[in-house]
């Protein structure tokens, strides 16, 4: 009942054609083997190490190869003088292992095989290859002589003609121009864009779209939409109330980053250490705004050390899964079970987010902060009206107060005289604060990081509890890992973060040129892209990913020109449309043989629907908004005073911004988004899942936005008068897939109108209930009968599995 | 089939699978299923007592010294200091850190109830009448101390935000029984009678999926409006032009697949069926109007109320005999730092009868066997007292350390208690139960090893129970 099983299909797959009196490799099948039945106790968590022994490395002192009491677990070349091969083969309960009551299960025929074949071939153990950097050779000739003009090419065709797998052709224009919408900006192409596109023929006509598309400001939103999922950005601080909270700035700087097209090793160390650069700049503060995302509970519940404690680990965690790939949080309690990550390890990047000059809860529920969703330190940017304004009421303010004190200290003066005379200048500073809260409350601001002056000492804590101080530990990375630089005798967060960018990282490029890959083809090149660990799968194009790494550092880390470079290969341009079979043997498209096809994310959903029906509002950036959701739905979560504690959607414009924009409550996000598979936003999300449920079914139905869409679209199309009803059928297929409907779509179509025509035409409520709000009531009853109809036409395109689908 | 026998096929299945994992052949198998349906390898590890359940999590933590575990002797000790070798300088809370311990005796009468003479609460009238049904646990504990991370622990097995609840969990492991409904439904009251002022909220990850693929995660049914979100058609759309529109869908979406060739789209076309039966068998679950007088009775007065907890009792017992795997029922409200009498006689009122109906109920049908009904809140409450203290107010603040809850059906030996707690109702006595021991034990009711229910991610096979070490309670079963 355990997954395992399909990881193993999946390595299966990585190892495919291996005979088997060929070398075993340990990377790709012993390690992880090991790892699964063996590490738990003989792996690098120390404190657990059974027996002395670990199997995770041959030559340390308690490695594999070691020999105590005359006793050798692994003896290359000989499995009859090698215990482990005599243990895993036990026939006593006691002896055997896994041991039974560990509820590993033992290892099956073709596993002990394995390990049999290994120790005979010398039982070689290599270095992790996610912990090593990337290198390059050279590039796979594939036998068939073709030159390809992209490496990206070289390498999965070599691999396919391995595999005896042949590629499907390109895709048509149609489909590529939707792909490449839908993978660069997250929407759908117009019509016009689409015919732009078909005119095109000059050579360059692909390129050129590419080009186009990552110079839309539409690009920033959706590659922010990946970021936020990865650093857990939301609209409320995720616990106890889960009151509001206020960072949408950094959203903003996220957006404006990735259509600068900042190059990635400074987007990254902005956000770890932003605040540190000498004289940092605002973008550079509110990017370090990274450090404040985690969940935050409120005052006078847990306590504050504790909390404290939690806050940190929250954001090392974040450090760990968004930028190295990394489960570090497993060695909160202990060394890491299967990573060579210490306990030492951890709390040594906890000393650089420890020292953060701010508490360990929210504020009070009182006074504008709280109002603004903020709590210190954050910044504040005024626009220069805002400032003299504040500046204006300040001083007035400052007046009023000045006059009060001197009359209250005025001993000689007449109490009667001046009682009124205060109390008159009493209510006139209290409508003036009153004036300059409310401007206050309009200023946009944002929560950022800040290092305190005296640097709090940090200590390992035993099992990790808050109250359990350890040994001192100091600033310092992973021991495993290349060692840091520091600028001064005490290592600070932003040596921290040029480590994370520097040269020798093994681990930082290749994570994220694989989220950028997961992004274009559904999975990527390592399937598990938020663990790069032992117990994470290999990746199915190890060499492929080292190159694109190494390009990608090369060039300065430039995220445009890298997907830019994937987008341009053949590879990605393929059809998705294969053989069933194609499909069955390699469902999730590692081979790549096909054109990747997946469904679309609940962002891109909405937003598509927003698009068809011409409502789409493109204002860019700015504070959260809340389009309508079903009523009620917080009622049964908030707690009486959650601030806020009623979802009250917006009005007008704002509920068709894009869904990046939407207000998201942690403890209940919106359906929309969650329904399809949407994260909460509570941890650190480097992938989302991808399900396929009745809910989703109903959504796609009977959501208010999404239905009226299929009138809004429709009144479009019924716009068209010169057109007849087939070519009007042809408008409302091109509009929804952006492909043309085949003879045999049309007919099902006609059919299904005229029956729409039929039922609507008998049945004058339903008619009055679709089209009441879109035509006059004197409106004659066959033009309401036609667009009921036509609303039910686009309604079901709208339903399609290729509408909802990237492919 | 029986388990075992389901079993022994998923054995093989699986020992398939690895034998031929080194071939490329094998990802045939995994494709039997379509990428999003990926189904876990389903099935008991041995024959299960219980094929359902009904969690009813009492949020707030209710007092345990007012409700179950009775300690006739601390009318005597009434505001003394709690002695220090009791407390034995445990964490508090920050409300009520560094402030005075003096002991809260309860006001009400408990008294000898079912042919075991265990003791209950007055405030428990019905289920005291229950008592031979229901196996009480006086030695719960947890490890958190606030309402948070109680809650997500319990329901998640871990503090921590972001694990699978333990509906999704059984949803993942065993698969549907029905074919119209989900595999877990939420039932969470809309009002209660005690504690209006302090209610402590509730999350989507209590019942959420974590790693686990969402279509796990439970659904929520709403208390005005659709019952389940997105159910109704729009105004003008009907059953008639709801199947035409369908039927125009899936002749496009079937042409595609014969073009396309990827079985996702099946996949889709079965569930927007499932989803227009859905449209019928909710509502058909949700219309009470067809149940007899007595039955509504049985259940008190509240259950004309929409978003009641008898009502959502009363749905739970339809839910049950639909097959829905897993039903949890969330009550607030339980959360008494002060006036505890008056706000617990509330909650009471709203639990006690519908909490015994649904168990008779289930009884009369001859399905409390192979139902397992749980009754839990996040942790327990302090023996002192939190605020004014008078021997007829009093409030109590949070406690971790020892608590009580409930099982009955399902396996579960009735008419009995188990663990002890001191004469304080502070620390166990006898026999802990961790919450993940209790977690265990309904997994193992349902033929599941909570060892061997594991799920990778982040390079941990995850379970329900977490890392540490947890057991099934084995003397309780029956």
């Amino acid at each position: 009942m355990t997954f395992r099983s399909l990881s193993i299909v999946i390595l299966g797959l990585a190892t495919s054609g291996v005979a088997a009196q060929d070398l075993v490799r340990f990377s790709q099948d012993v390690r992880p083997l090991l790892s699964r039945k063996c590490f738990h106790c003989h792996g690098p968590d120390e404190q657990e190490r059974k027996a002395g022994l670990r199997l995770d490395t041959a030559t340390a002192e308690d490695g594999a190869y070691r020999t105590r009491r005359g006793r050798t677990a692994i003896q290359p070349g000989d499995i009859s003088k090698s215990t482990l091969w005599e243990r895993i083969n036990s026939t006593d309960h006691d002896e055997l292992m896994p041991p039974p009551e560990s509820k590993i299960e033992a290892l099956t025929g073709d596993e002990k095989e394995l390990v049999k074949r290994w120790i005979e071939q010398g039982a070689p153990y290599e270095a992790y290859w996610a912990f090593i950097p990337p290198k390059f050779n050279k590039l796979p000739s594939p036998a068939d002589g073709r030159e390809r003009l992209n490496p990206i090419d070289t390498f999965i065709d070599k691999r396919l003609e391995h595999e005896g797998i042949e590629a499907t052709p390109k895709a048509s224009k149609r489909t590529l121009i939707r792909r490449l919408s839908f993978d660069l900006t997250g929407l759908p192409p117009t019509p016009e864009e689409i015919d732009a596109f078909l005119d095109d023929h000059n050579d360059r006509a692909y390129e050129n779209l590419v080009d186009r598309l990552l110079n839309k400001p539409q690009y920033g939103e959706h590659m922010a939409k990946y970021w936020l999922d990865l650093v857990r950005f939301a609209d409320t601080n995720g616990l106890h109330h889960d009151h509001y909270r206020e960072m949408t700035p950094y959203r903003d700087w996220i957006i404006r980053a990735f259509n600068d097209n900042l190059p990635f090793d400074q987007f990254i160390s902005y956000q770890v250490a932003g605040d540190l650069y000498s004289s940092p700049s605002v973008d550079q503060q509110i990017a370090s705004g990274f450090n404040r995302l985690h969940l935050i509970i409120d005052r006078g519940t847990a306590l504050p050390e504790e909390s404290f404690t939690r806050n940190v680990v929250d954001r090392v965690t974040a450090v760990g899964t968004a930028f190295l790939g990394l489960t570090v949080q497993c060695a909160v309690c202990h060394d890491h079970k299967y990573d060579p990550i210490t306990q030492r390890d951890f709390y040594q990047l906890f000393a650089f987010f420890n020292n953060f000059d701010g508490g360990p809860e929210t504020g009070g529920r009182s006074g504008t902060d709280f109002k603004r969703g903020l709590q210190v330190p954050y910044i504040e940017f005024p626009s220069p009206d805002q400032a003299t304004k504040r500046g204006q009421l300040n001083q007035a303010i400052a007046l009023i107060e000045a006059e009060i004190k001197a009359l209250k200290s005025d001993e000689s003066a007449d109490k009667e005289v001046n009682a009124p005379k205060i109390k008159s200048l009493s209510d006139d500073l209290k409508q003036q604060q009153k004036r300059r809260d409310a401007l206050v409350e309009t200023i946009p601001a944002t929560l950022v990081m800040k290092e305190k002056e005296e640097i709090r000492p940090a200590h390992i804590l035993i099992r990790g509890a808050y109250d359990q101080p350890g040994e001192l530990v100091e600033r310092n990375t992973p021991s495993f890992l290349p060692p840091l630089k520091k600028e001064s005798e005490i290592a600070s967060r932003l040596d921290l973060a040029k480590w994370l960018v520097g040269d020798s990282n093994p681990l930082t490029a290749r994570v994220t040129v694989n989220r950028f890959w997961q992004q274009l083809f559904g999975v990527g090149i390592v399937k598990t892209s938020e663990d790069f660990g032992v117990q994470g799968e290999l990746p199915s194009h190890p060499a492929l990913l080292d190159y694109l790494s190494l390009r990608f550092t090369q060039s300065a880390w430039d995220v445009k020109k890298l997907l830019r470079t994937i987008v341009l290969s053949e590879t990605y341009q393929r059809s998705s449309k294969a053989s069933s079979e194609a499909y069955a043997t390699d469902p999730e498209n590692r081979l790549l043989a096909r054109g990747a096809r997946f469904r679309l994310d609940s962002e891109m959903i909405r937003d598509q629907i927003l698009v068809l029906s011409g409502q789409l509002n493109s204002t860019l950036f700015g504070k959260s908004v809340k389009p309508p959701q079903p009523e009620d739905l917080w009622q049964t979560v908030v707690m009486p005073s959650s601030y806020p504690k009623r979802y009250e959607p917006d009005q007008g414009g704002k509920i068709y911004r894009r869904s990046v924009y939407t207000f998201w409550k942690r403890a209940i996000p919106p359906p929309q988004m969650s329904i399809f598979d949407a994260p909460t936003r509570e941890a650190c999300i480097a992938r989302r899942e991808r399900t396929n449920t009745p809910l989703q079914a109903l959504l796609l139905m009977n959501e208010t936005q999404y239905f009226l869409a299929a009138t809004h679209t429709a009144q479009r199309i019924l716009g068209q008068h010169q057109l007849d009803t087939e070519a009007q059928l042809s408008l409302a297929y091109e509009l929804v897939t952006s492909q043309e409907p085949s003879v045999s779509e049309t007919s099902q179509m006609r059919s299904a109108l005229d029956e729409f025509r039929t039922l609507y035409s008998e049945d004058s409520a339903a008619t009055e209930h679709l089209t009441q709000a879109f035509l006059p009531s004197t409106t004659e009853s066959e033009r309401r009968v036609e667009l009921a109809a036509w609303t039910m036409l686009v309604h079901s395109l709208l339903n399609l599995d290729v509408t909802k689908t990237r492919q | 089939m029986n388990p075992i026998q389901r079993f022994q096929d998923l054995q093989n299945r699986r020992q398939f699978l690895k034998a031929s994992a080194m071939g490329l052949g094998a990802t045939v198998l995994n494709s039997l299923t379509p990428r999003s349906q990926a189904a876990p390898l389903l099935g008991t590890h041995f024959a299960p007592k219980a094929k359902r359940v009904i969690f009813l999590f009492m949020a707030g933590a209710p007092s345990q010294l007012d409700l179950f575990d009775y300690k006739p002797d601390l009318h005597k000790q009434f505001n003394a200091p709690l002695p220090k070798s009791v407390s034995n300088g445990q964490r508090v809370t920050a409300m009520t850190k560094g402030r005075e311990q003096r002991v809260a005796p309860s006001m009400f009468k408990f008294a000898p109830k079912g042919k075991n003479g265990i003791y209950m609460s007055e405030l428990l009238p019905h289920l005291s009448n229950m008592v031979d049904d229901l196996c009480i646990i006086k030695s719960t504990h947890t490890d958190a101390i606030n309402h948070d991370p109680g809650k997500t622990l319990f329901c998640t097995g871990s503090e921590i935000p972001g694990k699978a609840s333990m509906g999704a969990w059984l949803s993942y492991g065993l698969g549907s029984i029905n074919r119209n409904l989900p595999d877990f439904i939420v039932l969470s009251s809309a009002f209660w009678t005690g504690g209006k002022g302090n209610v402590q909220a509730l999350y989507s990850r209590l019942w959420g999926s974590g790693f686990l693929p969402s279509r796990h995660q439970g659904v929520s049914f709403q208390t005005s409006g659709d019952p389940v979100l997105f159910l109704s058609n729009p105004q003008g759309v009907n059953r008639v032009s709801r199947s035409k529109m369908l039927n125009l869908v899936t002749k496009l979406n079937k042409e595609h697949f014969e073009d396309i060739g990827d079985p996702e789209i099946e996949t889709t076309i079965s569930q927007q069926e499932m989803a227009f039966r859905m449209q019928a068998s909710v509502p058909e679950l949700t219309d009470l109007s067809h149940e007899p007088e007595h039955i509504l009775d049985l259940y008190g007065p509240e259950v004309n109320k929409p978003g009641s907890f008898a009502r959502n009792c009363l749905l739970a017992r339809r839910m049950m005999e639909r097959d829905v795997r897993f039903v949890q029922l969330f009550h607030r409200g339980w959360d008494h730092h002060s006036n505890l009498p008056t706000k617990i006689r509330g909650q009471a009122y709203d639990v006690d009868q519908p909490a015994a109906a649904l168990l008779a109920d289930l009884k009369q049908r001859g399905m409390l066997d192979d139902t397992l009904v749980v009754f839990g809140g996040e942790f327990g409450r302090t023996t002192f007292g939190q605020g004014k203290l008078a021997r007829d107010n009093y409030g109590r603040d949070h406690h971790p350390r020892c608590f009580s809850t409930w099982m009955a059906g399902g396996g579960i030996k009735g008419g009995m208690t188990y663990g002890q707690t001191d004469d304080f109702s502070y620390n166990i006595a006898e026999n802990p139960v961790h919450v993940r021991d209790f977690n265990a034990t309904i997994l193992h009711q349902l033929g599941i090893d909570h060892e061997r229910l594991t799920f990778p991610f982040l390079g941990l096979d995850q379970r329900l129970t977490g890392v540490e070490e947890s057991h099934v309670i084995k003397s309780i079963l029956s």
